[in-house]
């Protein structure tokens, strides 16, 4: 439902290095979304789409590499997948433990001409 | 060519945020983001908070809701500073809004503000609008299964209230399994099982947000 936000933050940082650049075109972007986001990639494309209309980021290329959701133990330092959003570490039960990737929601890198 | 950028998407949104956040800390303020779906009892939750607490702490009220200021005007009543922000759509607030509206409070004599989200379970639960903490509200009438369904507005809350426990006996509402969900996605979560109607658990919301209150004004982080 926020992937029009989110599709706005993603444009507004592209045209910003796009200037700075002296980029005339952009022509592919890559995003990290983490898994915990739950940001749907179809919705996020056409949302972006329709936005970028008229910019020099329209027709971009979106790539999208989604990162999974790993978590920490602050016990026994077991790194896991977290499943079904189970935060207690599977090793020691403990539920201390920090979420050390799937919350991205990052532009990685821009194709530019 | 490649153009390497490694920005975050919300990165202006959160540095608003951190500002709004700053800028109430400075003041000693305790700010929460009530959150929860339509319906689920937040605006009950926030009349009952201002009953309960009013003799003891100073509080404002942010709303937000895509339309109409009915919310504001049920606080309004109860002698509270409110504002009311409509986001003519939008499904959350963002830092943005909130930045735009505090000049409408008396920042100098106030100890807590709550800015009551815009009902929904998905999207506010992403953008950070300047809180000290999360609180996410959960009615029985919406099932245990939501906590496992909406898994961030639920693991990024320091409170989590069921609210509505009078309505157990007509609903089978698994409790079990809602305490068992909400445990493995945030273990650290404060846990309470309220009801507006008949004030089951009120006491010790209250008692948490004094506590809360009084670290700040002691921090002042």
């Amino acid at each position: 439902m926020h992937e029009m936000a989110i599709a706005q933050g993603i444009l507004d940082i592209v045209l910003k290095t796009a200037v700075e650049h002296n980029a005339t075109k952009v022509t592919g972007i890559k995003l990290l979304i983490g898994e915990m986001t739950r940001v749907q990639p179809e919705s996020l494309t056409f949302g972006f789409a329709a936005l970028s209309m008229g910019s020099i980021a329209e027709g971009a290329t979106i790539e999208i590499k989604s990162i999974p959701l790993i978590g920490q133990c602050n016990h026994c330092n077991q790194q896991f997948t977290v499943e079904r959003y189970c935060f207690l570490c599977p090793e020691c039960n403990s539920a201390s433990v920090s979420v050390i990737s799937g919350r991205e929601l990052a532009v990685d890198y821009l194709e530019v001409e | 060519m490649q153009i390497k950028v490694m920005t975050n998407i919300l990165d202006q949104n959160d540095q608003i945020a951190n500002e709004i956040n700053k800028r109430l800390s400075e003041k000693g303020i305790f700010v929460v983001n009530l959150l929860g779906s339509p319906g689920c009892g937040k605006t009950s939750l926030l009349e009952k908070t201002i009953v309960g607490l009013k003799a003891e702490l100073s509080m404002a009220v942010i709303e937000g809701d895509l339309f109409t200021a009915k919310d504001a005007e049920r606080i309004e009543r109860h002698g509270v500073p409110v504002v009311q922000i409509n986001t003519s759509g939008g499904c959350h607030l963002d830092a943005n809004m909130v930045s735009s509206v505090l000049n409408g409070l008396d920042l100098d004599h106030l100890d807590l503000i709550v800015i009551e989200n815009v009902g929904n379970l998905v999207c506010p639960a992403e953008f950070n609008i300047g809180e000290d903490v999360k609180v996410t509200v959960l009615s029985i009438t919406e099932g245990e299964d939501k906590p496992l369904k909406y898994p961030t507005i639920f693991k990024l809350a320091s409170v989590i209230i069921l609210n509505k426990v009078d309505l157990l006996p007509y609903t089978n509402f698994d409790m079990q399994s809602a305490i068992t969900d909400i445990t493995n996605i945030n273990p650290d979560t404060v846990l309470v099982q309220a009801s507006c109607q008949t004030e089951a658990g009120l006491s010790e919301w209250y008692t948490w947000l004094k506590e809360q209150v009084r670290m700040k004004k002691i921090r002042g982080i």
